[in-house]
């Protein structure tokens, strides 16, 4: 499966990974103390100097990774045109893009393997409460194992259906989906209690 | 204990599946991303805890980098987009599903839907639009507005929640955790 990761090697992918979540949260709370367009262009500015040091392929995959954004653009846009504050909305605007574009910079930075031992290190204070850490990472495996799988079978279910009947699927898909994911549950848990078991 | 991990990590999977593409073509050829769908099914299936378990090791590995959101989406940055509230209301969502579920003894497809709704619109809305409210700078009647436009495919999402589960607690009524 792919990841988010660049495979564009940066500076910033040798920084370890709690010092830079660390400073996204500092960045990200910070930005909400900047109400003027100038100040937060300023901000935006700076952020995009960072990201430029990747290089230019990278800096233009960063600025792609915000296309889901645009519909909450075009909306705030239009709306603070209609209520006549254009700069209330550009600060919205820049201050939305520069939270994202700087969480994406951490994300594009820092390989799953690194992020996963975060979450671990993070959920180890949980192991008081019966969830040890062998289990959460066996748990991501399987996740990480099983997308593929069952987005496989999925596609099989629908062709199947197509194969049969003339109309398109629709959700009754989502019926033998489910039972194959409990089925796939009860297989790979049988597997699991045959080789010794989670503990 | 197998059983639970696997069940969690399979359903885990299936919210992430049903997020891929929107190659499900819900309603009237709109294509609507099942994922909303599959956190409902996430509590209506699995249970307030095992729902809400399944959920949150989905979004620990939205966060870890893995493109698993509806559109591809995934990494840090959906946590601090406008989305932020649903997000952070998905596991919760599923847990008041799967608690609702747990505790009727009406017909699996009328407690399902009714769960969907409460849990995967009303628990679900109580914190997408605060969350909306504070990243796009708007009061919370504004956000509302805004998240007014989802709600018509939302209440389809729980009739289909609804309509899966009372298929597989025919089909197979031992498949029902929250009935367990």
């Amino acid at each position: 499966m792919l990841t988010l990761t660049s495979p564009i090697e940066t500076w910033a992918h040798r920084v370890r990974p709690g010092i830079k979540l660390v400073a996204l949260a500092v960045w990200t709370l910070g930005i909400f103390w900047l109400h003027t367009p100038l100040t937060m262009a300023i901000a935006f500015a700076a952020l995009l100097g960072l990201v430029a040091t990747g290089g230019g392929v990278f800096l233009a995959r960063s600025i792609t990774s915000l296309r889901p954004l645009w519909p909450f653009v075009v909306l705030v846009g239009l709306w603070h045109l209609w209520i006549n504050d254009a700069p209330g909305g550009v600060v919205i605007l820049l201050r939305l893009v520069t939270a994202v574009m700087a969480a994406n910079f951490v994300t594009m930075t820092t390989r799953l393997s690194d992020m996963v031992a975060v979450i671990e290190r993070l959920a180890r204070p949980l192991a008081r409460v019966g969830l040890s850490p062998k289990v959460l990472a066996l748990s991501m495996a399987l996740v990480i194992r099983f997308v593929p799988v069952m987005s496989e079978r999925l596609d099989q279910i629908t062709e199947a259906w197509t194969a049969r009947a003339r109309r398109k699927p629709r959700w009754r898909v989502l019926v033998p989906a489910t039972l194959a994911a409990l089925d796939d549950a009860d297989h790979v848990a049988e597997a699991l209690r045959a080789r010794g078991g989670v503990r | 204990m197998e059983r639970n991990v696997t069940h969690i990590a399979l359903f885990a999977a299936l919210v992430a599946v049903l997020g891929l593409v929107p190659r499900i073509d819900l309603a009237g050829g709109v294509p609507i991303t099942a994922q909303s769908l599959g956190i409902m099914l996430c509590g209506t299936v699995l249970g307030a805890k095992r729902g809400a378990l399944a959920v949150l090791l989905f979004l620990a590995l939205v966060a870890a980098g893995l493109p698993l959101l509806s559109g591809g989406r995934g990494g840090l940055g959906v946590f601090t987009s406008p989305s932020v509230g649903f997000l952070v209301g998905f596991p919760v969502a599923a847990f008041v599903a799967g608690w609702m579920m747990e505790r009727t003894s009406l017909a699996p497809g009328l407690a399902a839907t009714a769960a969907a709704v409460i849990g995967g619109i009303g628990v679900l809305y109580v914190f997408g639009i605060p969350g909306m409210s504070v990243m796009l700078d708007k009061t919370l009647p504004e956000a509302a507005q805004i998240a007014i436009a989802f709600l018509p495919g939302d209440i389809v999402k729980a009739g289909i929640a609804g309509a899966v589960t009372a298929t597989l607690a025919r089909m197979r009524p031992g498949a029902l955790l929250s009935r367990a």
